[in-house]
């Protein structure tokens, strides 16, 4: 049933590293706009093309301390929003880590990252914690999901997993 | 027998019902006190709770502050004060600060710190409340939502940075200058996911305020926080602020605990700094930036404009007049800070040099009110953060420095040590 235990595949978006959330989200993107209108404001300031040019199923790599900075929810929901299935960085900020996982966005620590090159195809399992590179050919280590972070991604986030958690107790 | 334990470790294993947690070990927490303000709470968190259709766990141990949209007729603005009105009177939330300041300030103000407390915040600063010997750590407006349901989160026992500043601060050296040298030595991520524990001769001889600036920078360190155990000086300040009923001696860290690293920092060696755009690990002697133009100065935020920044400000510029094409803002941190600073003729002080006073609120530091850069002006900020467009637009370009420097800066109209001035008169 749950998408998100099945392996991810897209093409790459790759970043650099200490991308904080005010790249990621902007004040101006979020104050009097909704987040449909505030997630094409995504990352304008690096990469312009970015928030246009996303497809639906892409991978969003970066390299250390990904979403440094503010703990605004915006960064990874506007991931979500524009289409981005999985994240991989080398290291993430703590509060944007746990805030990409409770969005729903599967978050993975990949140390080799930085071999994958923008545009490259990959396949990413977060249950095994693998990353393909499909363009080149190589597998990439990350560091797996444990099963219960997985069960609540697969809910859909931490709130949808909280809903069911709810109406099982009640 | 226990094992020895950091004071970190200590507050967790409590809010665990726990004997003792060692670093790396995943354990829930029964949470103290939640902190939220208008822009992650209520509009945010607050709906989410209502989606789930649960009620906040305990109202009496949540509190909220608005200071992001605060003072703005921006419609957006006016509507977040209005849904946060609301859900604070719907759910009857006991403690409820509305434009009295910026939450990191105000939290302990009205007394809802302690040692040994286990707190969660809505915003990454909320490493503040470090400086009262608690446990507080940010979380993004869904992980409040968790919070606010069960009253319990899951964490990682960090490990610890212990950071040790011996010797004595120089005059016109802060606190700002310490954590910023920290910033510069080990990066934006130095201490990512760790515990930053201040200690050493010249954190004890800090104020409650200047603490505060470093525990609240831990967060540009990358840490999961920062904390300070409380002393006589922390005393103090909370029977003042209504909160006398605090253990000190219980929630003191062992001191043969275990670390992951020490760093030696020599407060007397140590000279004013100064943080290029657009990171705070930009962090440099004065003198590499003197002589930098600058379009503005800002004296604000939960991280530098405590009564005690304000003050240093003031040494500064008395007597003086700000530099002519150079705009000079000032926003006290709180309501009760702008009162003490207008008794005891501080902001007289500040605006006979020309500066404006802008009201309370997190204001410039977000890009916000007047005092927001405008395209293509560089301006110097006693706030925590420089990244592109955090405080104006993306051509807008930020300096972070202590009040002293900024103060320095728009008297002169550039990057200048602030230690000049001091010496040249203006003094106590």
């Amino acid at each position: 049933m749950s998408a998100e235990k099945e392996p991810i595949e897209g093409r790459a978006w790759v970043f650099g590293d200490n991308i904080d959330t005010d790249q990621l989200a902007p004040v101006s993107s979020y104050m009097n706009k909704e987040p449909e209108e505030g997630c094409k404001m995504c990352l304008q300031a690096i990469d312009p093309d970015f928030a246009a040019g996303v497809r639906r199923g892409d991978v969003f790599v970066a390299g250390n301390n990904l979403g440094i900075g503010s703990s605004r929810e915006q960064a990874p929901q506007y991931l979500k929003m524009l289409g981005i299935r999985a994240v991989l960085a080398k290291s993430f900020a703590r509060i944007f880590y746990r805030n990409t996982l409770n969005y729903g966005l599967p978050a993975l620590v990949c140390a080799e990252a930085g071999r994958i090159n923008p545009g490259d195809e990959v396949r990413v399992d977060p249950l095994a914690g693998t990353v393909e590179n499909l363009t080149t050919g190589e597998t990439l280590e990350a560091e797996p999901l444990p099963e219960h972070l997985l069960t609540m991604i697969a809910d859909g986030g931490l709130l949808k997993h909280l809903e069911k958690k709810l109406a099982r107790g009640s | 027998m226990t094992p020895s334990m950091t004071l970190s470790e200590k507050i967790i294993a409590r809010a665990a019902g726990k004997d003792s947690v060692k670093p790396g070990e995943i354990v829930t927490c029964t949470v103290d006190l939640a902190m939220m303000h208008d822009s992650s709470g209520p509009r945010r968190a607050g709906k989410m709770l209502d989606q789930l259709g649960v009620a906040p766990w305990d109202t009496s141990k949540i509190v909220i502050v608005t200071d992001h949209y605060v003072n703005d007729p921006d419609p957006g603005s006016i509507e977040t004060q209005e849904i946060t009105r609301q859900w604070v009177a719907e759910k009857r939330i006991e403690h409820f600060y509305p434009e009295q300041g910026i939450c990191h300030v105000v939290l302990p103000e009205k007394g809802h710190l302690k040692p040994g407390m286990f707190c969660v915040g809505a915003d990454s600063h909320s490493t503040t409340g470090g400086a009262f010997g608690a446990f507080m750590i940010g979380v993004g407006a869904t992980e409040m939502t968790g919070v606010l349901a069960t009253g319990e989160i899951w964490v990682r026992v960090p490990e610890t940075l212990r950071v040790s500043v011996s010797g004595t601060l120089s005059d016109g050296v802060a606190a700002k200058d310490v954590i910023l040298k920290l910033c510069g030595d080990i990066g934006i991520m130095g201490a990512n996911y760790m515990v930053v524990e201040y200690g050493g001769a010249a954190v004890s001889a800090m104020s409650v305020d200047e603490r505060m600036t470093l525990t609240n920078m831990a967060a540009e360190l990358g840490a999961k926080t920062g904390i300070i155990a409380a002393d006589g000086t922390t005393a103090e300040m909370l029977a003042a602020a209504g909160a006398g009923d605090v253990d000190i001696k219980a929630w003191q860290g062992d001191e043969d605990a275990a670390v992951a690293r020490t760093i030696d920092i020599d407060a007397s060696a140590l000279g004013p700094q100064v943080a290029a755009p657009t990171s705070p690990e930009n962090a440099a002697d004065v003198a590499e930036h003197a002589g930098m133009p600058l379009g503005q100065a800002y004296i604000g935020a939960c991280t530098g404009a405590k009564l005690e920044d304000l003050r240093m400000a003031a040494r500064v510029v008395r007597g003086r007049k700000k530099a002519a094409n150079t705009r000079f803002f000032v926003a006290p941190a709180s309501i009760l800070i702008h009162e003490a600073a207008a008794g005891d003729g501080t902001l007289k002080i500040l605006e006979d040099a020309g500066a404006t006073i802008l009201p309370t609120g997190c204001g410039g530091c977000i890009g916000l009110g007047p005092a927001r850069l405008d395209e293509e002006m560089t301006g110097i900020s006693t706030t925590n953060r420089n990244f592109v467009g955090r405080a104006g637009p993306e051509s807008s370009k930020l300096y972070l420095a202590s009040a002293y420097t900024v103060a320095a800066a728009a008297v002169t109209g550039e990057i200048t040590d602030p230690r000049e001035l001091l010496a040249g008169g203006g003094g106590k």
